[in-house]
């Protein structure tokens, strides 16, 4: 496995709620991934956000593990929930409260606000 | 129509489609919004209806025909 894609791996299985998109969340440069992100803050979710613009093999080893071949992706306990129509409906549908609930507690709320880690070369931590 | 190729591959790929339809949500030929309700998603997960869809649009996925895509899919239950 490439140090790369073991990096995306890492991210995916350690953080509680995983965003990659394009852009960071001070930063969205598209459309889906802002409504991802979004639908997760309304929620109340502690986003880990990895942008995926810096580096295009940062989105070919991403869908090559996930099996999804758009951005943005969002992993919940390592766990591929969807893009960001899926994010959305079921935000609303109240189901993304419950997926969160009962994969990170009832808390999950007070976990803070957003942060960003980086993959690739030279990972820095924002 | 540019909507045209992919109203052609999502046809072929649910051919069973009680409501197929491409929009382009932009007019400029890459952002797109596909519906789709079929009874292959009926008793699917979310995560596994729009899989389908993301397989019967691999190629123009892939090679950025299609730049933005939203999807929305529904069973007929």
């Amino acid at each position: 496995m490439s140090e790369l894609r073991e990096q995306i791996q890492n991210v995916i299985e350690n953080e509680p709620v995983a965003l990659f998109m394009k852009g960071t969340p001070q930063f969205v440069m598209c459309g889906n991934s802002d409504r991802a992100l979004r639908a997760l803050r309304e929620t109340g979710a502690p986003v880990t956000a990895v942008d995926i613009l810096p580096d295009p093999a940062i989105r070919q080893e991403l869908s090559a593990l996930s099996g999804w071949p758009t951005i943005p992706q969002v992993f919940v306990n390592g766990e591929l929930i969807g893009g960001a129509d899926i994010v959305e409906e079921l935000a609303t549908s109240g189901e993304l409260a419950r997926k969160l609930e009962n994969a990170l507690g009832p808390g999950f709320r007070e976990a803070g606000s957003d942060r960003t880690v980086s993959v690739g070369a030279a990972p820095q931590h924002l | 129509m540019v909507t045209e190729p992919l109203q052609v591959l999502l046809a072929r790929a649910f051919p069973d489609a009680t409501a197929l339809r491409v929009e382009d949500r932009t007019g400029g030929g890459d952002h797109f919004q596909v519906i789709v309700e079929s009874p292959r998603f009926n008793g699917l997960p979310l995560l596994d209806q729009h899989r389908l869809v993301n397989e019967a649009l691999a190629e123009p996925l892939r090679d950025g025909t299609i730049h933005e895509l939203r999807i929305k899919t529904r069973g007929t239950e």
